[in-house]
């Protein structure tokens, strides 16, 4: 496909990365030369210099016969605009990133008025993500599927796990929990285990289950972290505002520590309900006035990645609190796995698996469109929810006589409201969402999962 | 640096050149001559050192300017290395050096030879020695780049290094179909040329030799006389390629998707017609009375005008023997050069127009000390950069003129011949005036002249920094 992305920032930037990788046609726009310059230099996109809303430059881009433009400027009114002209000139599908909490609420009308296909609000869905861990603090990260009905639970085995040692096919009668290990990310690599697979510590497992039976089976194994019933939040930006928003609404005391005063101000205006604290996240004192030490839960929302990373370490260190790092950056990787952060938020990598989601439906011959897509392990591996159509090539076919391609597990199936964790008797249904975890290819279509 | 990606890279190259001495084999065959074996050896040679070098892919794939520089002037001295080979084992250059010049002078598209009597040579040789000037034309790295799928990104490091032109861009988005599009249009230009050669009657082994070196803007001939023993209409076609060859091939990806608006604005395209209409004109004047009909004073001004503008250096007429004005606007005409993303060498047209607007640029900023003022080509500003690696260009460029002569001065040879020798081979072109004229040929240079020429062909083909990196002590040191 003919893509357009306009803005080179951290979005942009990830999204050439994973765009360009799966064989499409990228031109990206920018008004700084140098940064265009760096991405034409490392990724195999073409560039131009150059304002995304002038209608010349979009033309030199190719919107008359591209299939899909991407606005993720820093500026919200100029990636709409920009959207709309495209629209006019092209026949491209738009997607742009309004991320202004002045917009909140309207994001359905401005998608039928200015006939865009997508908002994305890296913010919002951020904070979406954080939420969904404070509400099952037990897991490090939780991905969710069919609308909320199912979802991929993330856990670190820790060093006195009971886990250790344990094959996969004796988990079920040791522990009598109605649990499907999905992926297993040990240091670089992901494994989709099999029966003979063996857990070690420090390993990042991912199960899908409903959530009663992975509370029961987290109990059993010896994770147990209640329900957040207050949470700090370190910094007072976007994402803490639309997370305070998220919390409060479902019960949870929210303390929020702002050093700008003007902000702090705008703050208490937009949230009532939550304690605005002007000062200085990093202040140790200040954060055990707050009362850091009995809090449940604590995330660490300023701008620099470098303080949020010391500030989950501090609050790891000195309370109980289930804690979450917001990291915007992609540099070092690999020493910030290594460290105890608890879970991880990287906005940019939430925005670029989203649009990646839309992208892969839109290759896609309307036959069965990709739900939703979650990257695992930095991307060597990929989770994926379809829905199955009437006339899909899998659909009434018992799973054991179907052949799947290596390193490919089906999950999970939710149909009618019930999950069903799928042994070899089980088929894929018409209707159905259906959770799959693949590694070393990609897939716009279910149908890919089978061998040739 | 990341040696090990280097050395990858280096081994496929070989199993190409493998792949491409395979085509004088043939040819060898065809024509039942002993000298196609050579070439056969060197190509399993080729193979076997390629199969060894790429036996595993390195773990880290990314190559960055530096390691996409070394990597492309390594390339081609390993090329040329083993490309020289089968003309020694075949008994064609009985010396090794002779026959690395030959072949040196085949990849960088010069087109200079130490042949006295081309006619005598086989077939294949023929045939290699061609050939080289068309792998080289285009560039070895692009042909790679659009069969590979090599490494996906920073595979444009080395696009960059072995392309010319100030800045390098892309006609499409990936690396890989613009590759595809450049020997798409090279592969049909040639076809083109060939087939309307024979169709004026010249035999398929002449058009096709021919042809390698029109496009390749190379200039080998396989007659003596290079191209002044063919027919009137054949000397015209090759006119015409050759100065189509050095034109820039974005305007003829603009005209294939259809913005011929687009095509005709480009700057520097139409500079470079200007220069040759105006210069062709100059010397048909200048040197009419040496020809019996105006006709063919016009046929001989443009086709060598066209020839060493685009850097070819084919001959239909001695210009040893014309006035020194005519010989002036030709010498003139070797820096020139032809059109950035061509094939053509020299020092490009599109670099002279960003200088004399620079030079515009500093005049104006006398009249008006506090004027800013953007350069712009085809109406796009010029990015700072660009400017100042344009301007770096000219100076080393100058530098290695002026070294060079001084070098090659050691033969005592008068200056005419020197300075053009060294011109000649900087810009890839091949004949130069008075003892290297289009009638005679470099064999006269000792062998240290010769590696002092080797090395300007190279630096000229690769547009000097590459070569230069290699100089650089600190691209090799560990840190």
């Amino acid at each position: 496909m003919d893509i357009i992305i306009v803005g080179c920032g951290k979005v942009g930037h990830t999204l050439v990365e994973q765009l360009s990788n799966e064989d499409h046609n990228i031109v990206v726009i920018d008004e700084k030369p140098e940064k265009v310059q760096n991405i034409t230099d490392r990724l195999d996109a073409m560039g131009i210099v150059g304002n995304g809303i002038n209608h010349k430059t979009l033309l030199e881009a190719g919107i008359a016969t591209a299939d899909l433009l991407i606005a993720v400027t820093g500026d919200d009114e100029k990636n709409l605009l920009c959207c709309v002209i495209a629209k006019k000139t092209g026949h491209c599908h738009t997607i742009a990133r309004v991320r202004n909490p002045i917009y909140n609420g309207e994001s359905a009308f401005l998608k039928k008025e200015f006939g865009l296909a997508m908002i994305i609000n890296p913010e919002l869905t951020a904070a979406n993500e954080i939420s969904r861990v404070f509400q099952f603090p037990s897991a490090i990260r939780v991905d969710s599927f069919a609308k909320g009905h199912v979802e991929l639970l993330h856990f670190k085995v820790s060093d006195n796990s009971p886990l250790i040692h344990l094959k996969l096919l004796n988990l079920h009668q040791t522990f009598h929990s109605n649990v499907l290990v999905c992926t297993v990310i040990r240091g670089n690599d992901v494994i989709i285990p099999n029966g003979d697979f063996e857990f070690h510590a420090g390993d990042t497992v991912a199960i899908a289950s409903e959530r009663h039976n992975a509370l029961d089976f987290f109990r059993k194994i010896g994770i147990v972290k209640n329900r957040v019933g207050n949470a700090i939040l370190a910094g007072g930006g976007k994402v803490a505002f639309y997370l305070a928003k998220i919390l409060i609404k479902s019960g949870i005391r929210v303390t929020i520590i702002e050093v700008d005063p003007a902000r702090c101000d705008t703050l208490s205006e937009l949230l009532p309900e939550a304690t605005i604290i002007c000062g200085d996240a990093t202040d140790q004192d200040l954060l055990s006035e707050e009362g850091l030490e009995q809090a449940q839960g604590f995330a660490a929302l300023t701008g620099l990645d470098e303080e949020n990373i010391l500030l989950s370490l501090y609050a790891n260190d000195v309370s109980n609190a289930k804690t979450v790092t917001k990291i915007n950056r992609s540099s070092f990787n690999s020493v910030i796995n290594e460290l105890n952060l608890g879970s991880i938020i990287y906005p940019r990598v939430i925005t670029a698996d989203y649009i990646l989601k839309y992208v892969r439906s839109m290759s896609n011959s309307m036959n069965s469109n990709v739900e939703t897509l979650y990257k695992l392990a930095g991307g060597k591996a990929e989770a994926l929810e379809f829905i199955i159509k009437d006339n899909s090539a899998v659909a009434g076919i018992p799973l054991q006589d179907l052949h799947f391609r290596k390193n490919t597990l089906i999950c999970c199936i939710y149909r009618n409201g019930r999950v069903i964790l799928p042994g070899g008797q089980d088929m894929m249904l018409a209707g159905d969402s259906v959770l799959v975890v693949l590694s070393g290819y990609r897939i716009s279509d279910i149908k890919e999962i089978l061998e040739d | 640096m990341n040696y090990s990606m280097v050395l990858y890279i280096l081994g496929q190259i070989l199993k190409f050149e493998s792949a491409f001495l395979m085509l004088p084999a043939l040819v060898g065959l065809l024509y039942r001559e002993r000298e196609g074996v050579p070439f056969l050896l060197v190509a399993v040679l080729c193979l076997l050192f390629g199969l060894f070098l790429t036996r595993k892919r390195p773990a880290s794939s990314t190559l960055y300017t530096r390691e996409g520089f070394v990597t492309v002037a390594l390339s081609w001295i390993i090329m040329s290395i083993f490309g020289a080979i089968p003309f020694v084992l075949s008994g064609d250059i009985p010396s090794y050096v002779d026959a690395l010049f030959e072949t040196i002078s085949g990849f960088t598209t010069t087109g200079a030879s130490i042949l006295t009597d081309v006619e005598a040579l086989s077939h294949a040789s023929l045939f290699w020695r061609s050939f080289t000037h068309w792998i080289g034309g285009m560039g070895v790295f692009v042909f790679i780049m659009a069969i590979l799928p090599l490494m996906g990104g920073s595979t444009m490091n080395l696009m960059k290094a072995e392309s010319p032109g100030p800045s390098v861009s892309k006609l499409v988005p990936h690396v890989k179909d613009t590759a595809k599009i450049l020997y798409g249009i090279y592969i049909a230009i040639t076809l083109c040329e060939v087939l309307l050669l024979c169709a004026f009657g010249m035999p398929l082994f002449d058009s096709l030799t021919t042809s390698f070196g029109t496009t390749g803007t190379g200039g080998f001939g396989i007659k003596n006389d290079s191209i002044a023993g063919y027919s009137p209409a054949l000397q015209i076609i090759v006119t015409v390629f050759m100065i189509l060859s050095g034109v820039n091939y974005t305007f003829y990806f603009c005209l294939l998707s259809r913005r011929i608006k687009d095509a005709f604005r480009i700057e520097e395209v139409r500079w470079y017609f200007c220069i040759i209409l105006v210069s062709a004109g100059v010397i048909a004047y200048n040197t009419s009375s040496l020809y019996p009909t105006t006709s063919e004073t016009v046929r001989h001004a443009f086709f060598q005008v066209g020839s060493i503008i685009t850097t070819t250096g084919y001959a239909t007429t001695d210009f040893n023997l014309w006035p020194p004005m005519s010989q002036t606007i030709l010498v003139i005409l070797m820096f020139i050069g032809a059109c950035a993303g061509s094939t053509g060498g020299g020092m490009k047209v599109s670099r002279l127009v960003i200088l004399f607007k620079t030079i515009r640029k500093e005049l104006s900023l006398i009249i008006h000390p506090r004027e800013i003022r953007k350069i712009r080509m085809d109406g796009h500003v010029v990015e700072h950069a660009t400017l100042r690696s344009t301007n770096v260009f000219l100076v080393i460029y100058f530098v290695i003129l002026l070294i060079s002569t001084l070098l090659v001065s050691v033969d005592e040879f008068d200056f005419t011949t020197n300075f053009t020798a060294v011109a000649s081979m900087l810009n890839n072109i091949g004949p130069g005036l008075n003892l290297v004229g289009p009638t005679q040929n470099f064999s006269i240079f000792s062998v240290f002249s010769k590696f002092v020429l080797m090395f300007d062909m190279l630096a000229g083909r690769l547009e000097l920094f590459p070569l230069m990196i290699l100089l650089m002590p600190s691209t090799w040191r560990k840190k």
